[in-house]
């Protein structure tokens, strides 16, 4: 008998196909903050140095922070709205007998799989239909909507993980709905709420395609790192700004995914 | 429109889930500082009763007077009752001191007051000098105690507990059950109780009402509700009981004529309006009312010969299952030690005498 179980025992050609799916994903992500060091205008092998001069020419451009700040505003804005939204909808899906609640639930998550291509298209035509100038505004609106999916799968994860009969002790106990709000269910859906904003706002941070039909004379980063592809110069600035967007991105990220499940087990309050 | 006596009166209430009846026109009232269980099979009703009683299910139909007011309108924050959930519900969030103080808040009582109280309610569940643990430090019968203090400290009128001791082990369970009797007599407060356990209901009730299918098929209190059961479900229900098909063939003042299938002849006091010439009835008996011998009992003026099948020791008694012609299932026959110890050992299949008093019968309407 051999003494580590079937689970445990390691197995080759798996690790193998694990190392290899791994290198697929990451390796041309890598390549960014590469030749974000290298010594050379144009973005080829062999490397020629070491250089952290595109670092500093990224923060003397003051078009880049301009967007930076729009996008930052655009994510901040969006992801509150989008948050706020999923919170309440996410209460309400899990928590009261609501008919037809299947449906409903279908349709605010319809926004994951339609096309983005689809919607920004679409919203376009009604934001100019109904007369709104293009601007930061409608980039953020357009952001809450492919947002609130996100948002309320999050919160509804979190909502079910914790035992209706909190709450109902709460009320029990003498708190009004609003107090056993403040008291009960906001504390203890705190970390999905930072998650579902942390999600969020990653989402509308590195959004394209909504941001660019959607946006007036003020871009967001993506749209002006797109801008700046245009010009082979600008390139390395741009490398070096991607690098420190990924790192950011990636620990922002894992803070909320960490989040997400930081603390449902002790909100059951199971034996 | 309520009985005056009464501090909590149900009258008529129903509660429809959709399609589904989960209580159906329940009516009954609890006295004040009663030690009241609602007892029955999961799915009864039992649990939506005390959620209505607590505010967190409304009625279909009916109504629902806590200390003469009726509740309907009532959210739960505002009713004179206070919950112990299944689950305890403690709040993760908070430490124990913070989560007995909760609902302090809205009684509008100041700092050093609620300090004061907190610690008496630790006190009164034996847990001083946990103030500072979180839920997740605490045993299950920790947190039972904690969720107690937590709606104890509130005063209610009335306190529900739905099945608090279930998650607890056998040991700690008649431990709290000790322990809950107590405290309810030392705090006067009216309790009603959730339990499928019917043990536990005779143990701590003063009166029980049997559930099934939303009804109340029974309501009394813990004696009444084992030696005089209105129906054979209640029977069944309550501890273990022998059941035998009878034909009434006679009744005559006060006394009627039985043809058993099995027990033979007998002649018994009968004065419910269900026993009639020729009703076929049940008759039940308890398996320590009958008497185990191996030769007939001559004071017993009732007595029936069978065969031994089976015995199973139980530690503090015996349990004999005898087969007699005509019962459909051998009869059950418990016995304690000493009772048998006189007798010469019963061997399977040996031929046994059953007899029983007259007062052992309980005669019960065919369903």
């Amino acid at each position: 008998m051999n003494e580590v179980s079937y689970i445990d025992r390691p197995n080759r050609p798996l690790f193998f196909y694990a190392i290899l799916y791994l290198a697929f994903l990451y390796i041309p992500v890598l390549f960014l903050p590469l030749f974000s060091f290298n010594d050379n205008i144009y973005i080829a092998f062999p490397l020629k140095g070491f250089t952290t001069q595109w670092y500093v020419a990224m923060f003397n451009d003051q078009p880049m922070w301009a967007a930076l700040n729009n996008s930052l505003r655009v994510a901040c804005v969006s992801s509150a709205i989008a948050t706020l939204l999923g919170l309440f909808g996410a209460k309400a899906v899990t928590r009261y007998r609501i008919p037809g609640v299947k449906p409903i639930i279908f349709v605010i998550m319809l926004p994951m799989v339609v096309p983005l291509i689809i919607m920004g298209v679409a919203l376009l035509i009604l934001v100019t239909r109904l007369g709104f100038n293009l601007s930061l505004y409608t980039i953020a609106m357009a952001h809450v909507l492919i947002s609130v999916p996100f948002a309320m799968a999050t919160l509804m994860s979190r909502f079910e993980g914790f035992d209706p009969s909190m709450e109902e002790a709460s009320s029990d106990l003498g708190a009004g709905p609003w107090s056993t709000f403040w008291r009960v269910t906001l504390p203890m859906v705190a970390p999905g709420i930072v998650a579902s904003f942390l999600l969020c706002f990653t989402i509308s941070f590195d959004e394209f395609i909504m941001a660019f039909f959607l946006g007036g004379t003020d871009p967001t980063l993506p749209i002006f790192i797109w801008g700046q592809l245009r010009f082979p110069f600008r390139l390395p600035g741009v490398l070096a700004l991607g690098s420190l967007i990924l790192i950011i991105s990636f620990v922002l990220v894992f803070f909320a995914l960490w989040l997400r499940r930081w603390g449902v087990e002790d909100t059951k309050s199971g034996i | 429109m309520t009985n005056n006596d009464a501090f909590v009166s149900l009258v008529d209430v129903s509660k429809h889930f959709g399609s589904v009846v989960a209580v159906d026109h329940l009516s009954f009232t609890i006295d004040s500082g009663e030690f009241f269980s609602l007892l029955g099979p999961s799915g009864c009703g039992k649990t939506t009763v005390l959620r209505m009683l607590g505010g967190f299910e409304s009625p279909t139909t009916g109504e629902i007077y806590i200390d003469g007011a009726p509740m309907s309108e009532v959210p739960p924050h505002h009713r004179p009752t206070n919950m112990v959930f299944q689950n305890y519900a403690i709040f993760p969030h908070l430490n124990v001191r913070a989560n007995i103080a909760y609902g302090l808040r809205y009684d509008k009582i100041e700092k050093a007051e609620v300090a004061r109280r907190v610690e008496e309610a630790l006190e009164m569940v034996k847990l001083p000098g946990f103030g500072k643990r979180r839920s997740n430090e605490l045993s299950g019968g920790q947190r039972q105690r904690v969720a107690l203090a937590r709606a104890l400290i509130k005063r209610p009128k009335v306190l529900l507990l739905d099945e608090p001791l279930g998650a607890l082990d056998k040991k700690l369970r008649e431990e709290m059950q000790l322990e809950l009797r107590a405290l309810q007599e030392s705090v006067g407060i009216t309790f009603i109780f959730v339990t499928h356990d019917q043990e536990e209901a005779l143990t701590l009730s003063t009166r029980i009402a049997v559930m099934a299918r939303g009804k109340a098929l029974q309501v009394a209190s813990p004696k009444d509700l084992y030696n005089r059961p209105v129906s054979v479900e209640v029977a069944d229900f309550i501890g273990q009981m022998n059941f035998v098909e009878a034909q009434v063939i006679d009744v005559r003042n006060g006394e009627a004529v039985l043809d058993t299938a099995g027990l033979g002849k007998i002649t018994t006091t009968a004065n419910s309006d269900f026993i009639h010439k020729d009703a076929a009835i049940i008759v039940a008996i308890r398996p320590e009312k009958l008497l185990l011998s191996a030769d007939r009992q001559p004071e017993n003026q009732d007595a029936v010969q069978g065969t031994l099948k089976t015995s199973a020791y139980l530690g503090d008694r015996n349990h004999f299952y005898v087969s007699v012609d005509g019962c459909e299932k051998p009869l059950a026959v418990a016995a304690t030690e000493a009772e048998v110890s006189g007798e010469k050992s019963f061997d399977h299949e040996s031929t046994v005498w059953l007899s029983w008093a007259d007062n052992a019968l309980i005669l019960l309407p065919h369903d």
